[in-house]
């Protein structure tokens, strides 16, 4: 969680147009992410059913195309548009989280 | 058992404690994964306790697990291509390979010599030695495969998601026979084995439809079903795919999860006619019967994932809801039913239910638990 954090901070320090998350719904963000996500994607991100989420898979993808996939889905494949349960601003602050976390061991 | 002891970082856990000269059988003994810290927590069913924590077994999410016939190792199976083998007297991992990049399954063969790991990259089915976890055949795919299950015979049914196409593999004698039985339908998601192992059941993801293929028949008999419950563009996303192991045979029917929609559909066993749908909580992920009586058990796909719901298989009702935690991922069932064991992924806890009175009757601590596994499973074919 902390690291979450730091990434977090990181990111804003970085370039200050980033989607900013109260901490109480970032930590449930990333925590779907691990979970939910993870069922398909892995809970490393390193691929499952969905395909690898890993930062150097997805390495210069602009965030607002892996929100807008994050959203609405890829529809033929086992993606789901996730739109029912994220805001357009979470759906942005998940994909930045994605472009910047810390490879798992 | 220091050994034990030391596995056991569990400061909260009661400690059975097991000694090195103590006899101890392994028949009410099961394995809960821990899927976000590679960890199983060894449990007795008779104590309703945790007796110890084993860890090191890689990336869990999705993992699952087969049991030796002697119900005393258990073969668990990694997403990040780990094969472990755990030894349940010692507590601990004996033997271990990391035999692809991901996975997603295996099983055990009949006669309990051989283990298969069906993978997604590389695609395919790869089977080792039980005793020592060496390759002995690799069998390569053109996909991810799914559903891999035990025949009769030294023989394993699988499907793979890209292309559809379903397979035997045949491992009784000095080399593979693989046969195909052909494409199923778009996108296979999982598939089962009757308990008669009669039956290969195939769910699909891509287009509506389940698919039987008759294994008694020679040359196998395929036959699609329920290929219109719905259209696919009235269709809810379904945010987790459905798991078909454990899928309910109840009744003289089927009971299978319908994809993208909250409901389940009863299908008679003889005929593969629909003889009803029950409107549900949500996405179905799990379905299982519950041993000695005429219920089945459903848990359902996020965010509706705080309910666990009990339908009869007679009336097609839903005769209970439970609230019992947060993320319920699944249930396993004292082998002859009298108790529910629920892992609660959120409230950390594992939930041990009495079937009759709804009561709970006792929790046991575990770090978001996913799959719980009794060693009874050894026994059943399919499992
Ligand atoms: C039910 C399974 C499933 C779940 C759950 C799931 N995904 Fe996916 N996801 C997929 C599949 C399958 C693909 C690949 C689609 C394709 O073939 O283009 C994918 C693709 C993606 C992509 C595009 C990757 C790329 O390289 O183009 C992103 C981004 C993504 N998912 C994010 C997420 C996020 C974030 C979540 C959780 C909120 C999530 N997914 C949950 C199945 C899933």
């Amino acid at each position: 969680m902390r690291k979450a954090a730091l990434c977090l901070c990181l990111l804003l320090g970085a370039a200050p147009v980033r989607a900013e998350m109260p901490a109480p719904r970032a930590a449930e963000l990333e925590h779907m992410v691990i979970q939910d996500c993870g069922s398909c994607h892995g809970l490393t991100m390193k691929g499952g059913l969905g395909s690898p989420l890993t930062r150097d898979v997805l390495d210069g993808a602009p965030p607002e195309a892996l929100a807008s996939i994050i959203l609405d889905g890829v529809p033929g494949t086992a993606m789901p548009p996730w739109r029912p349960l994220l805001t357009e601003a979470e759906a942005l602050w998940i994909a930045q989280y994605l472009l910047t976390m810390e490879p798992a061991r | 058992m220091k050994r034990l002891l030391a596995a056991t970082a569990m400061a909260l856990l009661p400690l059975t404690a097991l000694s090195d000269t103590a006899i101890r059988a392994t028949g009410d003994l099961g394995l809960v994964i821990e899927r976000a810290s590679g960890s199983l927590v060894l449990v007795d069913r008779s104590d309703r306790a945790a007796l110890a924590r084993i860890e090191g077994l890689g990336d869990l999410s999705h993992a699952s697990m087969t049991y030796s016939p002697d119900e005393r190792f258990a073969y668990v199976f990694a997403r990040d291509g780990g094969l472990s083998k755990v030894d349940l007297l010692a507590g601990e991992v004996v033997a271990r390979t990391v035999q692809a990049g991901n996975s997603i399954g295996g099983a055990i063969s009949d006669d309990g010599r051989l283990v298969a790991v069906s993978n997604y990259t590389p695609g395919g089915v790869r089977v080792f030695d039980a005793d020592t976890l060496e390759l002995v055949a690799d069998v390569p795919m053109a996909g991810k495969t799914i559903g891999l299950a035990d025949l009769p015979g030294r023989r394993f049914a699988w499907a793979v998601w890209d292309t559809g196409e379903v397979f035997i593999g045949d491992f009784s004698g000095a080399e593979p026979a693989i046969t195909s039985l052909g494409v199923a339908g778009a996108n296979p998601f999982d598939a089962v084995v009757t308990e008669d192992a009669s039956t290969y059941l195939v769910g699909l993801f891509g287009e509506k439809g389940v698919v039987a293929i008759d294994l008694w028949a020679d040359p196998p008999v395929t036959t699609k079903f329920l290929k219109d419950y719905g259209k696919v563009e009235d269709d809810m996303p379904v945010y987790k795919m459905p798991h078909l192991q454990g899928w309910a045979f109840s009744e003289g029917q089927f009971v299978l999860p319908a994809v993208g929609r909250h409901e389940l559909l009863w299908v008679d066993r003889a005929t593969l006619q629909e003889t009803g749908r029950t409107p549900v909580h949500g996405q179905p992920v799990f379905i299982i019967a519950q041993p000695a009586s005429p219920y089945v058990w459903v848990n359902y796909a996020t965010p509706l994932n705080g309910v666990v719901q009990v339908v009869d298989s007679r009336t097609h009702d839903v005769v209970k809801t439970l609230e019992p935690g947060r993320a319920m991922l699944h249930m396993e069932f004292a082998p002859r039913g009298a108790e529910v064991w629920m892992s609660s992924r959120d409230d950390n806890k594992v939930l041990i239910y009495d079937t009759r009175t709804f009561e709970k009757l006792a929790e046991i601590d575990a770090t978001a638990p996913s799959g719980i596994f009794f060693t009874a499973r050894a026994h059943q074919p399919g499992l």
